[in-house]
């Protein structure tokens, strides 16, 4: 086969498009729309008393304003929860506009809808709601000591208490030869793409149905979520995610009160609506992650295998709990990383705090569950005066015990039992790319410079495609196009070009005829959407299941016309012919063309296909039984359960012992995720999840005051890194086929994000030996860290004298 | 984060510019519109009118003298850091000018921002409004009564707030010459490369005939309400520049700032960087006294 592209650096299809600005983004779509705003509370906690619009009335231009008291039927009930979960005993949500309570700061309580977004805004500037304040709860530890609740009916804010374990954690803790126990905390950041939300919706009263563009991370969903919400019929509602500026999770969170007043006051109006989210919108109003409280208890043995591990997760949900329990129970299952841990317990509470709401955000409580057991392995390794490395590798599964049942429970309601991987690979890897045994002369060379230095890294198993299933719909044209359809979004990913890979090597097609369109429910209405790295995995599959539908298809048909036998036949460069034979042979469009049988001619490659022109046995039905017209074919992929993918990371930090700056000087990153599509993308996948890994680490919090303000809530503020604060990073791949699917891919996605915080913990703690046991951390809390007489120091810095 | 509704006006001439400015109550003058524009988006402004200075004749020139450089009020910063001979013959008048500039902002703000947009903003973490100060500068402010010359003492009066009646235009921010035997450095810490300082460092270091330390002053940026001159002499006077302990200038300069505390950095953290950055830039500061002395 000549047209070989799986596994090839294919430049993205897509770049020239998006980057000379071509896209189409939602705010591109209906410029003559209307457009809303939001009134949104400015407090944490609040009684709504009155909505006064009165002086809004008089803004020229102004359309429509909606309250709570306006919403009717299914709208007028609390959104739904997205994931129930058995252990969420006390799921809230909030509703699409305020009733009667604010839980947050960013909360809508009106929607204005104005002849434009200047108008709206001057309207609902003059619309007056009063409040009566209520104690506000900000932060982990404010919602575990609950002096005061952030739902009435629920006084110890805990939402879900979840728990697994794998054995009798506490004989085992008793009867190991260490144990310690420590806590720390991570911080909230937040996805950040750089295109917010937005929703344009257009109903057609003649035809009574809907159309709705909504950047999404889930379009099928949403229609759903619409249908059901605004009791239409799911066939009068068609939704259609256009080019999304970046996603990261924030955009699978459905419907947002958005998503169903936008189509809603369209409806109402009969007017095309618009709303495109603005940044401060976007920081207080739609979704965060990351912040946790970890207590963990862990016990090892001389050599300081782990023997058994106990940690309670404290975990701040924010206001709502849309999506479930989904970001904690990932942490709580993926925690165990790559290591064996011959009993394992955890138990997370989830809190409501007054705050906005936490759900997945790239990683997912992946990089909570990698920064407590990394740092879980630091201690270890510290304690005993053991390499870090070393520590990593006596406790790591062994490439000999796979499939490895952690006998858990995944975020799908499915066992994690590991597929395939090579740990101690991995690790090998990154100690040498990364130069992890002359850690020695980097010190004194820094040292040398008045700087100290430090290394750390840490491991990471990813579960990545999730099902239930995806979908994939390939059809051949006359013309020769290649269609290839999937139902889940994109999101700047490179699908158009990953897809058409796969199916242009499936099929044997020039790469060039292929068209990919993803996320339009027009074009695909089953689908579940773009997370947990699950796209390349679900669709990629589905897409090649179709493709080799309509491959064999096509070579039923071909043996026909060239009355050759079908097993001796290839295709090729899009001519089906037959092995060895060259002239015996016949396009793939005109295949295509063949499939149809035609009465009517509309061109001349279709005068092929018409009855008179075609020899056909007289009695058989011109479509056989079971048969269809036309060269296309829809399959899915539904996983048995995730496949997993891992890796390694290391970061080398310098710190100026006079300003401490944290300067991150190397990055080395090992990367498996089974067969490889296209390395050029997973390497730019990498590197964006590294940079927003280094960001979390060293920059990015969402600062709350004790009021529930969020003091940084704009790009001057919340400091996500410039290409100026991203090291330069180090990839080697590893390649662990999965045994799951049959690409043998594992998702790729998230990882980059995943190990940053702990690698560069580590590293920090490595180079000044104190403990670090809250990130993110920024030159001025390393100084006052640095300053504080009673901060833990390490066991390393103490025998060797680290100059801090 | 759209505007209230607003006027605009675009003048053709300065004396236009202040017939609407003095018409109108509530209207702003536009430079650069780096700092003013996202002011109005997030409605923290929302003045009637906008009087565009930006098709004023006149207004953008950078001229070196002996006694300083004088820049126009539609000067952008990026000007200030182009290989051409006005900004060339600029900084070798004033040097300190083009290198605190470097550290305005990223390119495409350069581009459009203007450096006495800057001072009129009158923002103490900006890096214009402490050269004003450290240069002992002034701006010539033009209204209907006529132009005076307004020093930098009697112009920052807070945060984002100038001495300035609203209908004043700047015409243009002068910068002393470097005086004789002496050399200025500028650096700061910022977060990310680009931004706002953390605590920035501008400092002067004068020499006596003997190579001794005569003279040492310093200003910050983004510590304090307004740019303010720290005269860190006492420190080092008299000592020979080779061996003058620029840290005892640093420890001074501690103890003479009143930082505040953000979420950025605490006020002691910036107190420490004031330490670390003064005895850094000094020694900068007291290399080029050195060779200009010698030339
Ligand atoms: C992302 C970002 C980063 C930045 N980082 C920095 C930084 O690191 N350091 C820094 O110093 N600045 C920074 N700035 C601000 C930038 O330097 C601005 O250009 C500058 O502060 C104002 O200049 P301007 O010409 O844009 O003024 P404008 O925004 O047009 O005006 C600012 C204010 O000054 C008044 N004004 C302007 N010109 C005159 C005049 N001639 N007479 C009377 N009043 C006048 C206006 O009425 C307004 O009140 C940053 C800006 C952005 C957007």
């Amino acid at each position: 086969m000549t047209t070989k592209l799986f596994g090839e650096p294919v430049r993205r299809r897509e770049d020239a498009r998006l980057i000379t600005g071509r896209g189409r983004y939602l705010d591109d779509i209906g410029a003559g729309a209307l457009a809303a705003a939001f009134v949104r509370s400015p407090h944490a906690h609040a009684r709504v008393l009155d909505v006064d619009v009165e002086a809004a009335l008089d803004v020229e231009g102004l359309v429509a304003v909606y309250t709570y008291e306006d919403l009717t039927g299914p709208m007028a009930e609390p959104l739904p929860v997205l994931i129930p979960h058995p252990q969420l005993h006390a799921p809230r949500t909030g509703y699409p506009l305020a009733n009667g309570v604010v839980n947050h700061v960013g909360e809508p309580v009106v929607m204005v809808v104005a002849t434009d977004r200047y108008v709206a805004e001057d309207a609902a500037e003059r619309i007056v709601v009063t409040y009566e304040e209520l104690p506000v709860v900000v932060g982990v530890d404010a919602a575990r000591e609950a002096r005061a609740a952030v739902h009435e009916d629920v006084p110890d804010n805990v939402a879900a208490r979840h728990h697994q374990e794998t054995g009798d954690v506490e004989p085992a803790l008793a009867a190991a030869p260490h144990t310690l126990s420590f806590t720390q905390y991570i911080e909230r950041s937040a996805c950040m793409p750089l295109e917010g939300k937005g929703v344009h919706a257009r109903w057609d009263a003649d035809d009574a149905s809907l159309r709705v563009y909504s950047s999404t991370q889930a379009s099928t969903s949403v229609r759903a979520a619409i249908a059901a919400k605004l009791e239409l019929s799911l066939d009068r509602v068609e939704v259609i995610a256009p080019d999304v500026g970046g996603g990261f999770g924030v955009k699978i969170v459905h419907p947002w009160p958005e998503e169903l007043l936008v189509p809603m006051a369209a409806i109402r109006l009969g007017r095309e609506v618009k709303w495109a989210e603005d940044r401060r919108e976007h920081f207080i109003s739609s979704a965060h992650e990351r912040q946790q409280r970890q207590e963990i208890t862990v016990g090892y043995d001389d050599d300081g295998r782990i023997t058994a591990l106990d940690v309670h997760v404290w975990h701040d949900n924010g206001a709502y709990t849309p999506y479930g329990i989904i970001v904690p129970i990932v942490t709580a299952t993926q925690l165990v990383g790559p290591y064996a841990i011959p009993v394992y317990r955890v138990v997370v509470e989830s809190v409501f705090t007054n705050t906005v709401i936490v759900t997945p955000y790239r990683g997912a409580g992946r990089p909570q569950g990698c920064y407590a057991m990394e740092r879980t392995m630091d201690r270890i390794a510290d304690d005993l005066g053991l390499d870090r490395a070393e520590v990593r590798r006596r406790n790591l599964i062994t490439p000999d015990q796979f499939p490895y049942d952690h006998h858990l429970t995944f975020q799908d309601g499915r066992p994690v039992i590991y597929d395939s991987g090579d740990y101690p690979g991995l690790l090998d890897k990154l100690v040498a790319l990364v130069g992890w045994d002359e850690a020695g002369a980097l010190r004194a060379d820094a040292r040398s410079r008045g700087k100290m230095l430090g290394v750390g890294m840490a491991l990471y198993v990813e579960g990545t495609g999730p099902g239930p299933y995806e979908g994939g719909h390939v059809q051949v044209l006359g013309s020769g196009k290649v269609l290839v359809s999937t139902g889940l979004t994109s999101q700047g990913q490179g699908h158009e070009t990953v897809f058409a890979q796969i199916v242009a090597s499936e099929l044997g097609v020039p790469i060039e005829d292929v068209e990919v369109h993803t996320g339009d429910t027009r074009r695909f209405g089953y689908a579940v959407g773009t997370f947990a790295s699950r796209a390349a995995v679900m669709s990629g599959n589905a897409v090649a299941l179709a493709a080799r539908g309509v491959r064999e298809k096509a070579i039923r048909i071909a043996a026909d016309v060239l009355e050759a036998n079908p097993e001796d036949l290839e295709i090729d460069e899009g001519l089906v012919q037959v092995r060895g034979t060259p002239g015996a042979s016949i396009p793939l469009r005109t295949v295509a063309v063949l499939s149809n049988p035609l009465r009517y001619a509309f061109d001349e490659a279709a005068k092929q296909a018409t009855q008179f022109a075609k020899a056909g046995s007289d009695d058989k039905p011109p479509v056989a039984e079971g048969d269809a017209p036309g060269l296309e074919h829809r399959d899915y992929y539904s996983p048995i359960r995730s496949t997993f993918a891992s890796g390694a990371h290391a970061a080398v930090v310098e710190i100026d012992p006079a300003t401490w700056e944290i300067d991150v000087v190397r990055y080395a990153v090992v990367h498996d995720c089974g067969n490889v599509v296209n390395p050029m993308i997973v390497e730019g996948q990498v590197h964006g999840g590294v940079a927003q890994g280094v960001g979390g680490a060293l920059y990015e919090r969402m600062a709350y005051d004790a009021d529930g303000q969020l003091q940084n809530a704009s790009f001057m503020d919340f400091l996500m890194p410039y290409a100026s604060e991203v090291p330069d990073i180090a990839i080697d791949h590893q390649e662990t086929p999965s045994p799951l699917n049959p690409l043998g891919i594992k998702g790729a996605g998230e990882a980059g994000v995943i190990p940053g915080t702990a690698a560069i913990a580590s590293a920090i703690e490595d180079a000044v030996g104190r403990r670090i046991t809250s990130m993110p951390i920024s030159p001025t809390e390393l100084y006052d860290l640095m300053r504080n007489e009673t901060a833990e120091r390490t066991q390393a810095s103490l025998q060797t004298g680290v100059p801090a | 984060m759209k505007p209230a509704p607003f006027r605009y006006a675009d003048p053709r001439s300065l004396d236009e510019a202040l017939d609407l400015l003095s018409d109108e109550t509530g209207a702003k003058v536009l430079a650069g519109g780096q700092s003013l524009l996202p002011l109005l988006a997030m409605r923290l402004a929302a003045p009637a009118t906008l009087v565009d200075l930006n098709r004023v004749p006149g207004l953008d020139t950078v001229e070196a003298t002996g006694d300083g450089v004088r820049v126009g009020a539609l000067v952008r910063h990026a000007r200030l850091l182009r290989q051409t001979p006005d900004a060339q013959a600029a900084a070798r008048v004033q040097p300190l000018l083009a290198r605190a500039t470097a550290n305005v902002a990223h390119p495409a703000i350069r581009n459009r921002g203007t450096t006495v947009g800057s001072i009129a903003h009158a923002d103490p973490s900006g890096e214009m409004t402490s050269v004003l100060a450290l240069t002992g500068g002034s701006v010539t402010v033009a209204t209907p009564a006529g132009r005076e010359t307004v020093g930098w003492q009697d112009l920052f009066v807070g945060p984002l707030e100038t001495s300035l009646a609203g209908g004043a235009v700047v015409v243009d921010a002068f910068f002393p010459a470097l005086p004789e035997r002496s050399g200025t450095a500028f650096a700061e810490i910022a977060r990310r490369k680009g931004d706002y300082a953390v605590c920035g460092a501008g400092v002067v270091v004068t020499l006596d005939e003997d190579r001794r330390v005569s003279a040492v002053r310093a200003s910050y940026i983004s510590v304090g309400l307004v740019p303010e001159v720290h005269d860190l002499t006492e420190a080092v006077a008299g000592e020979p520049v080779d061996s003058a302990d620029w840290a005892a200038a640093g420890a001074l300069a501690r103890t003479l700032v009143d930082p505040d505390t953000d979420i950025h950095a605490s006020a002691d953290y910036r107190r420490l960087l004031v330490g670390v950055l003064t005895e850094r830039t000094l020694a900068d500061a007291a290399a080029e006294a050195v060779q200009r002395s010698a030339a």
